[in-house]
């Protein structure tokens, strides 16, 4: 096998060396009631053609673009990867590295997240970043328990329009703790209603995102006055941060944490996962973060280099005190957005963003053309819901038939919009997919 | 071989991607624009962020110097103990990249996704397999997520059955991870002593035990390297009690093929994907960490689940018991599937064989180093091995010395300071795609380097000297934290 | 690390088991670590102090000092109420390990009882303790 080197031979002048007649004999301090009585119930070992064949076997039961016209969002978003980022990516430097531990041989690693520090922290407006956390819910998790711990209070508010499986994993993680999760109510118009904030005044944090799960931009600033009013922290969450380079930042709103989902950011959306966690906070906060932090610092020659810093927030030193007990992160996935980030620029960032909200205006006017409402009148980013003219369900049954999706069905979640659907438009999408959807809807 | 592995290098210094670039370059493909421009309200619009423009060719330049300061497996040994760096199959990348699976919105239909639901299904039984245990969740995105959703799990089981038990035990020589991942659930840890043969004495746990405590996480085999023998009479402890055992799998890499987690008491365990099952480390993560269990908490796993009948396979949130949702989708897709098409490739025979390698190879290290390296624990190991610098204590070399000095020889360190029972800890784990030479040029490394602790210490202290960069002051880092730019 | 002869252990200053000092200042007390636990910790990195007004009982953890690979917690050798704390520390922790009775000091107590401070041990004492925990 070609991933195990050892020859027989060499087997055998090992086994000497360390005393033991065999292979078997190595394991002679497992108790033999410990021991699997059979051999593994696994398939025989593929070679290298046959594991191609069955995966592309199973890959090809998969609906993706260009065979599918695929309008979903919903946390998860087709943008483009430029070929230069993939590339990268595969550097055997980067990928088959371990933690920077060891900072001396590990500076790649190490300058290149501390770039992606500072081009998250600058994309969302804020002070600091960490090195990533799992994805935008766990990060949207943790930054709660952060703020519960700063404030020492146990209350939390969260938006309705926050993506109801990031609500959902903060539901877990804050379960055992006891803490209380009040939800807000949402406006008509698609945003989060924050005049009820005015009473409360035990809440730890109060969590809003934006753009919000139904693709509409929350009134931050607006938001930030009410909960800082109420005293508690103004966190901030997002799905699809390419809205930053059109819209304006959380950071610049007041918004104490800001954390959130970064697969966007030249990561494929692989079935999910792994994704891109990313979490920033205000300096003053910063020894309450959970999270790596990659810090500057120079050698004993003077010379320039990173290093992880302020560890001891961490659970290898801390353990059961620490801030959080995260260790493997996200790191492939943080380099491979400052890549992105770094290959599209402050100049193309902002093109790209519009490029994005011009198609998806587009084709929210195309569709209220052949009857269909579009219930929430918020200025929205890449997504909005729409209710499809008579009959949701056909419409929706019939465009699949032609290898259409037509974005995600918002009934399981919100009851109130039964016939409703959230559309997704990037800038992946043609004109001509587009009006194809539209045609379709409308016949 | 004549001359040490470890040189200089043609390494480049590269400044800051803000330090680069000038404005109106561009590394990306617009894509055609075919759509009238859209009025922006004017109270949402911003300036977009503060960002270099920069060229393709500056980019890539950029992050192929970067990479080039970086030591990776692909480059050298990297025997860090408990991390199982063993070579990353690079077809696995390719699988991984296949557009149906990289392009995959998790949200498609069911009918639209069966490859990648059948993946996961099939992954979770094979997992089950090698662990001996029932049923399996692949959505913890990482080892410590795993053990979250583990404590989660005795968490409920408890209070389902109505019991608040306030207390975890956890051995002296756990992964920080298990404490903390135990205090995220509310529970406090309190230490079990492993003895002086480096295990957990089954007295420690009775002394302890008591109808407050959750149960126990314990690492099997266990940091130090070494079996714990007395796993089945310790589970039989705890579950008399009414405890649950936690397994802390991070270490299976020792004993797949050979022993059978499902018999010797563990109720609930995670698996490190990233380290067992070869799925690049990518200086940091993305990791993933599925939890397996007995069937009796299976309905406490979290949701959505891959469940299959003859309409074929579909995710479903129909377990009310659930502890509930971990992740935002289903966990590290791209990760499982690397770790299944490494299972694929290796079969039932190539896992047992990986793990007797192992434990041969860090056997061989540990005979070999016996007389150079104090030993703190003289007796067979599994997969990896526990010295420390007592024997260069009169010298006043460390271990961070020799570390440091390993570098100059072209070896990436092994795990120091850790596990913390040990003064001055150096985990060595070769893991099994480490050929014989390869170990035998660190075993010759390692004995020059304490050859120099005697002879000329200074140039352990001064090490390393032949990397970008030398020692770096993490005092400073810490007291003045520069964390953007 | 220090030998235990090298430790500076002054005169004027009472010792507690945790490796704390406190110093007698009619009516206060004012707090700090030793030379010990300074040279046992290494470069100091950050120190965490607590609010004006806290209270605390003896033995109470009342703040922690971080190196860059350990964090140690600090305990009051008498139990009072915080009047002061030690403000230059956040800019300058490395004050504790340069002036560890002088310059960083880290909290002033206004104690329950004037007299617990004299339950604690004198610098003879303390150094026979750490002798004897070798």
């Amino acid at each position: 096998m070609r991933y195990l080197p050892h020859t027989e031979e060499e087997i055998a002048s090992m086994l000497r060396v360390v005393g033991t007649e065999d292979l078997d004999g190595l394991f002679s301090p497992v108790p033999p009631d410990c021991k699997m009585g059979t051999a593994l119930d696994l398939p025989d070992a593929l070679t290298e053609w046959e594991l191609g064949a069955f995966m592309n076997g199973l890959a090809a039961t998969m609906a993706t673009s260009p065979a599918y016209k695929i309008f979903m969002g919903g946390g998860s978003y087709e943008h483009y990867i430029p070929e230069s980022v993939s590339y990268l990516l595969g550097r055997s430097e980067f990928s088959t590295a371990y933690t920077p531990y060891q900072p001396e041989i590990s500076q790649g690693t190490l300058q290149a997240i501390y770039e992606y520090q500072t081009l998250t922290a600058r994309l969302l407006g804020m002070e600091v970043a960490n090195a990533s956390m799992y994805d935008g819910a766990s990060a949207l998790a943790e930054a709660l328990l952060m703020a519960i711990r700063i404030t020492k209070r146990k209350r939390v508010a969260l938006s309705p329009l926050i993506h109801p499986h990031y609500r959902a994993v903060v539901r877990t993680y804050l379960g055992p703790g006891g803490h209380e999760l009040v939800e807000l109510p949402s406006l008509e118009n698609g945003r989060t209603d924050i005049s009820g904030l005015a009473g409360m005044d035990d809440l730890a944090a109060v969590a809003i995102q934006s753009p919000n799960f139904f693709g509409c931009i929350e009134n931050l600033k607006a938001a930030g006055e009410a909960i800082h009013e109420a005293g508690a922290l103004f966190i901030a969450s997002f799905t699809e941060p390419l809205a930053y380079g059109l819209f304006k930042n959380p950071g610049c709103q007041g918004a104490d944490i800001v954390c959130g989902e970064g697969q966007s950011l030249g990561i494929p959306r692989s079935f999910g996962g792994p994704g891109l966690g990313m979490f920033t906070c205000r300096m003053k906060h910063v020894r309450n973060m959970p999270g790596r932090l990659v810090g500057k610092t120079a050698d004993r020659d003077g010379r320039a280099g990173f290093v992880l810093t302020l560890a001891t927030r961490e659970q290898h030193i801390r353990r059961e005190k620490a801030n959080s007990n995260i260790c493997t992160n996200n790191s492939l996935c943080a380099l491979a957005s400052a890549m992105y980030l770094a290959s599209v620029g402050g100049t193309g960032i902002r093109d790209l963003a519009s490029l994005n909200y011009d198609k998806t205006e587009y084709l929210k006017r195309g569709l209220r053309g052949v009857g269909c409402t579009v219930p929430f009148d918020s200025s929205t980013f890449n997504e909005f819901v729409v209710e499809f003219p008579k009959g949701f369900k056909d419409t929706y049954s019939r465009l699949l038939e032609k290898r259409i999706v037509a974005g995600i069905i918002l009934g399981n979640w919100y009851p109130e919009l039964p016939n409703h659907s959230l559309l997704c438009v990037t800038e992946t999408t043609t004109k001509e997919d587009m009006d194809e959807l539209i045609r379709e809807v409308g016949s | 071989m004549k001359e040490p592995q470890g040189t200089s290098g043609l390494i480049f210094n590269e400044p800051l991607l803000w330090e680069k670039g000038k404005e109106g370059r561009i590394g990306f493909s617009m894509p055609r624009r075919d759509v009238v421009p859209s009025p922006v309200d004017e109270g949402l619009a911003g300036d977009g962020p503060d960002f270099p423009d920069l060229s393709e060719v500056d980019v890539v330049r950029h992050y192929t110097r970067l990479s080039q300061w970086n030591f990776g497996v692909d480059t050298g040994m990297y025997p860090l103990g408990s991390c199982t760096m063993k070579y990353n199959p690079k077809i696995n990348e390719r699988q991984a990249a296949l557009p149906g699976f990289a392009d995959a919105h998790p949200l498609l239909p069911a009918e639209l996704s069966q490859g990648a639901l059948e993946l996961m299904w099939h992954l979770e039984r094979y997992l089950a397999e090698i662990t001996g245990m029932d049923a399996v969740t692949l959505q913890p995105a990482a080892g410590a997520h795993g053990e979250l959703t583990g404590m989660l799990i005795v968490h409920a089981y408890h209070t389902g059955r109505g019991s608040r038990r306030s207390k975890i035990l956890v051995p002296d020589t756990a992964h920080g991870t298990n404490p903390a991942s135990a205090a995220l659930c509310g529970f406090s840890s309190v230490a079990v002593r492993s003895d002086e043969r480096g295990i957990i004495p089954p007295e420690a746990v009775a002394a302890v035990m008591d109808e407050d405590t959750a149960g126990i996480m314990i690492t099997n085999p266990n940091t130090l390297g070494l079996f714990e023998e007395n796993i089945r009479e310790i589970a039989d402890i705890v579950h008399a009690k009414g405890g649950l055992v936690y397994g802390d799998g991070a270490n299976m890499n020792a004993v797949m093929g050979i022993v059978q987690m499902g018999k010797i008491g563990f109720d609930v365990m995670h698996l490190n994907l990233h380290k067992t099952f070869s799925t690049p480390h990518g200086g940091g993560g993305p990791g993933s960490g599925p939890v397996c269990v007995k069937d009796f908490l299976a309905p406490l796993l979290p949701v959505p689940r891959v469940v299959h009948s003859e309409e074929g396979y579909r995710l479903s949130e129909a377990f009310p018991e659930s502890i509930g949702r971990l992740h935002a989708f289903h966990g590290n897709f791209g990760v499982l599937l690397k770790a299944f098409c490494y299972i694929m490739s290796m079969g039932g025979g190539g896992l047992k064989r990986a793990s007797q390698l192992a434990v041969l190879n860090a056997n061989y290290i540990k005979e070999n180093l016996e007389e150079t390296l104090y030993l703190p624990y003289k007796r067979p190991c599994m997969h990896e091995c526990v010295f420390s610098d007592k024997l260069q204590e009169t010298e006043k070399i460390t271990t961070l010395d020799m570390a440091k000095r390993l570098m100059d020889y072209g070896f990436h360190p092994p795990t120091i300071y850790f596990p913390l029972v040990v003064h001055g800890a150096m985990m060595i784990e070769p893991t099994e795609t480490e050929s014989k030479e390869d170990i035998d040029r660190f075993i010759e490394a390692i004995r020059a380097i304490a050859t120099e602790a005697r002879d000329n210490p200074d140039l352990l202290r001064e090490a390393p000297a032949r990397p970008k960069v030398r020692r770096l002051d993490e005092t400073a880092a810490a007291r003045k934290p520069c964390l953007t730019g | 690390m220090k030998e235990i002869e090298e430790l500076f252990l002054p005169d004027d200053v009472h010792y507690a088991e945790s490796h704390e000092w406190a110093r007698d200042e009619e009516e206060t007390v004012v707090v700090g670590v030793n030379d010990y636990a300074q040279d046992q910790l290494g470069d100091i990195v950050f120190v965490e102090l607590p609010e004006i007004g806290d209270t605390f009982e003896k033995g109470e953890e009342f703040g922690t000092l971080e190196s860059v690979k350990a964090v140690s917690e600090i305990y009051m050798p008498v139990a009072g109420k915080i009047v002061a704390t030690n403000e230059a520390l956040s800019e300058e922790p490395e004050l504790v390990n340069q002036e560890p009775y002088n310059s960083g000091w880290m909290i002033e107590i206004e104690p329950d009882d004037p007299d617990e401070i004299n339950t604690l041990m004198t610098s003879s004492e303390y150094m026979e303790m750490l002798k004897g925990a070798e």
